[in-house]
């Protein structure tokens, strides 16, 4: 059986610093996977390999057994891959229902209609599916006055307007509040299980990443270290490290201290 | 052979005041990210400058002292100007900041005028380098030998500056990372006045250097701001290393270019441009630009189209345009159909501008194509104006089409230096190919059809067509298209993360817009009867830009507003003053600082206002912090 992403080898340097090498993966439909690790790891390359904003140096990147590695993000989503970023990016000068509805527009491969109002077009569709993220009651304001928990909501509902069979999100409850991550979290599970939408999400607040996650990876210096259920990975030793460092300057000191 | 060698030397040595000016143009930009382009002004007045100096002071001494007096008179005026206007605008959108420092190239030429007169002036050849070298029994002068010395030399001193001293550590610092030089104490003020007093230092001396080899003219800055685009979107804005490579570049291109094609030498230039930009966008020794701060337009307040009761408003104010020539004279209707053609032109250039984010300096190319085009399908194809009014704008969409194909590729500055360079090559190519375009003496005897003849029937076709595109721009703005490019001002990132091709789009907006320019110059073809080359030169592009501006940029009505207020101004100060590049060019400053909204824009701030006086607390928090910024 093939399964909903493949990846194969992912490797992408700069200069002479290895930002990503030898990531390998797979992703099921309706499965949720959390990328973790510290800051600099290469989650974020990795992503944008994924959706095509950056080209690997090698490896390969398949979806539903179709290669995809070297497309342009606008030819990734088009074979069903929604993505939200890590600082939000909405269409500022619209209003939220407004910003739903372009992306609806350019689902039905539409945007090149020159008559017409477009204000009206899909605007059903386009309150679902703000409906569906809760934010329904602000479908009429102007986008550029939304707080930035809005805002990753507002995201989240333009990426499930082209039917996401696979949604990245990249950070997705960065700069939310503790309540409103919760919050959007149970969303995006809710969704993602119910729609059979497979979800791979970085995320820093491991809160949301042991509630909600089916699998963990983990990456450090470009290079996964751990995979495995949430237990597995909390329990796992060189993880630990990573988080919490190997403890010998820590220990060292103390003990010193005790000496003293 | 010998001669090619000559000729050869002869490029190098225009190559070196080339250098000068772009690379001040760079240092400027890579630290205050603002495209000065005032810096042909400060050249201009430089060459001014060191013609009255070296005329004043005797001797040797004299000239050469005279020469770098006017390069440091120079960089005060340029400090001066940074003082007192550009730092009110460093974190105004790209597009203030150019029609800034544009406006006070408009005031400089009318300025340079009134001290020095119109007159050419020919200044005083260099001391000791009067004569000329034999160069394979050719001669060079010497001048020439000196100049292609100094242009090395200057490209030197700016490197120890830049890798030796304190300062030139900051600006090299500054160029990587402004907030960061700021957060390490750094008095970011007076780094920002002595790096553009620098930058436009070398200009002034770049002018002066002129003087032995060319004569001192008002119109020198235009024609050597259009090269120094040129030379930075080759080279690569902020590298002064691409500016001297791309300055020999296109010297060498000229000088060659006049060989090969005599009649239309720029177009070697614009190839040599095309192709760079094809494989390099950033130019051979710039770096990607990160994504443009702030594309103008984006508006917090999003667009609505026409309530029942405002689309009345509007059919009520067409009608009563049609009424007119009910009551007024003739003259008042050909100034009439004058300011309803440009308010056509304005809302095509809004179109680009406002809502594809796509600030163009070189509309005017496309207005002129269609000018002429009509032009060509009536007098040479002896088509009827009927006919020539739909093949002319025909000639404006396919120069849209191959312009933008190139100009979409970039963003931000760089699609202004872009757009102004073609606008100028076009210019000049209209300029220059008197067989065809009648060079300077433009094309006469375009007539209407005698229906439209009379000032009353030509006013009301005007009105039709133009109200007939302004509408169809209009629908374009509330179309699926209109908000897919919309998309791609507001957030380019997001716009390809959901299957939005945005070089597409862009440039289909670009051919769109350049093509209703077009229909509009066709029509002003058949209203003067005439075509000139100025119909496509500079100032044309900026009164759109002025008009777009002045009416509102973040509001969907405020480009046809600006036309007619702006067009009317115009025409009345024309009559009423000899300065009117001095007011236009102030008037075009103080917009920029002060109203910076626009006509519409402050009428939708106030209504805004107004209902917000009742409720809804957090639309109004928002305004706040939007008028705050």
């Amino acid at each position: 059986m093939t399964r909903l992403l493949e990846v194969q080898g992912l490797a992408k340097s700069y200069g002479g610093v290895h930002a990503v090498r030898g990531v390998s993966f797979g992703l099921a439909a309706g499965e949720i996977l959390a990328l973790i690790g510290p800051n600099g790891a290469g989650k974020s390359t990795c992503f944008n390999m994924l959706n095509g904003q950056i080209r690997p140096d090698t490896g390969t990147i398949r979806l539903e057994g179709r290669d995809t590695t070297g497309m342009r993000p606008r030819a990734v989503w088009r074979l069903g891959v929604g993505r939200t970023f890590q600082i939000t990016a909405t269409f500022a000068s619209m209003t939220v229902r407004e910003n739903v509805q372009v992306a609806l527009l350019s689902h039905a491969h539409q945007l090149s209609v020159f008559h017409r109002f477009a204000g009206r077009s899909h605007a059903g569709e386009a309150e679902a599916l703000l409906d569906l993220v809760g934010m329904r009651a602000d479908a009429e304001r102007p986008c550029g006055e939304l707080a930035y928990g809005d805002l990753k909501r507002l995201e989240l509902a333009i990426a499930l307007a082209n039917r996401p069979k696979l949604l990245l999100m990249d950070e997705p409850t960065a700069g939310m509040a503790p309540k409103e991550r919760v919050e959007l979290m149970r969303l995006t599970a809710a969704i993602a299980r119910e729609q059979r939408i497979g979800v791979l999400f970085t995320e820093h607040d491991m809160d949301v990443v042991f509630e909600h996650a089916d699998r963990v990876m983990v990456l450090n210096r470009g290079q996964l270290i751990a995979e495995g259920s949430p237990e597995a990975v909390r329990r796992d030793a060189q993880v630990r490290a990573i988080y919490l460092g190997e403890g010998l300057v820590y220990d060292a000191r103390h003990r010193e201290g005790r000496a003293a | 052979m010998e001669f090619l060698v000559v000729q050869f030397l002869t490029g190098l040595a225009s190559a070196a005041s080339l250098f000068l000016v772009a690379s001040g143009l760079s240092i400027i930009f890579g630290v205050t990210r603002i495209v000065n382009f005032a810096h042909g002004a400060f050249y201009m007045l430089g060459a001014y400058l060191a013609y009255t100096l070296t005329e004043r002071l005797e001797g040797a001494f004299g000239f050469w002292g005279g020469l770098v007096l006017a390069g440091l008179a120079v960089a005060a005026l340029g400090a001066l100007l940074e003082i007192v206007l550009l730092r009110r605008i460093y974190r105004a959108p790209e597009l203030f900041q150019l029609l800034a420092t544009f406006g006070v190239t408009l005031m400089v030429q009318d300025l340079v005028v009134v001290i020095w007169g119109p007159e050419d002036l020919v200044g005083r050849r260099a001391p000791g380098l009067r004569g000329a070298v034999e160069v394979f029994g050719q001669m060079v002068p010497s001048y020439d030998l000196f100049l292609i010395a100094l242009g090395p030399v200057v490209l030197g001193l700016l490197w120890l500056v830049f890798k030796r001293t304190r300062w030139g550590v900051l600006v090299r610092a500054a160029t990587q990372d402004r907030d960061m030089v700021a957060a390490l104490g750094v008095n970011q003020k007076w780094l920002f006045t002595s790096v553009f007093a620098l930058g436009v230092f070398l200009a002034g001396l770049g002018g002066a250097l002129q003087i032995p080899r060319d004569a001192v003219s008002h119109a020198m800055d235009l024609r050597v701001i259009v090269e120094v685009f040129v030379v930075v979107v080759i080279g690569g804005l902020g590298s002064v290393f691409g500016a001297f490579v791309a300055a020999i570049v296109v010297s060498e291109l000229n000088a060659f270019g006049i060989l090969v094609m005599p009649k239309i030498s720029l177009v070697l230039v614009f190839l040599v441009m095309a192709a760079v930009l094809v494989v390099r966008p950033w130019g051979l020794f710039g770096k990607p630009e990160g994504p443009a701060r702030q594309a103008p337009g984006v508006s917090i307040r999003p667009w609505r189209p026409f309530s029942p009761g405002e689309r009345i408003a509007v059919a009520a104010g067409v009608a009563l345009a049609a009424l007119l020539p009910l009551v007024a004279g003739d003259y008042a209707l050909t100034v009439g159909s004058e300011i309803i053609i440009f308010a056509l032109f304005a809302a095509s250039l809004h179109f680009l501008m406002t809502v594809g984010g796509l600030a163009s300096f070189g509309h005017a190319a496309y207005f002129g194509l269609g000018a002429y085009g009509a032009a060509f399908a009536a007098k040479a194809a002896g088509l009827p104006m009927e006919a020539a009014l739909l093949a002319g704008p025909l000639l404006g969409l396919a120069g849209a089409a191959l312009f933008g194909w190139f100009c979409v590729r970039l963003s931000g500055v760089y699609f202004a230096m872009l757009t102004l360079a073609f606008a100028q090559i076009t210019w000049s190519v209209a300029f220059q190919w008197v067989e065809v375009t009648g060079g300077d003496n433009g094309i006469l005897g375009v007539w209407p059809s005698p229906w439209a003849a009379g000032p009353r029937g030509f006013y009301w076709l005007a009105l039709a067509v133009s109200a007939a595109g302004i509408a169809a721009l209009r629908v374009l703005v509330f179309s699926p298209f209109g908000y897919g490019l919309r998309a791609t001002r507001d957030s380019v990132l997001r716009a390809e993360a959901i299957g939005i091709d945005r070089g597409r789009v862009q440039w289909t907006a670009f051919v769109i817009a350049g093509t209703f320019a077009g229909v509009a110059g066709a029509l002003f073809a058949f209203l003067k009867g005439s075509v000139f080359p100025e119909n496509l030169a500079i100032p044309t592009s900026v009164d759109g830009l002025v008009m777009v501006l002045l009416g509102g940029i973040e509001t969907v009505s405020g480009a046809v507003v600006g036309a007619l207020v702006y067009k009317a101004l115009a025409i009345w100060l024309m009559s009423q003053t000899e300065l009117s590049k001095l007011v236009l060019g102030a008037v075009i400053v103080v917009l920029v600082v002060a109203f910076p909204k626009g006509i519409v824009g402050s009428v939708e701030e106030l209504r805004a206002r107004r209902n917000r006086s009742e409720p809804n607390g957090a639309a109004f928090g928002a305004a706040k912090m939007e008028a705050a910024e």
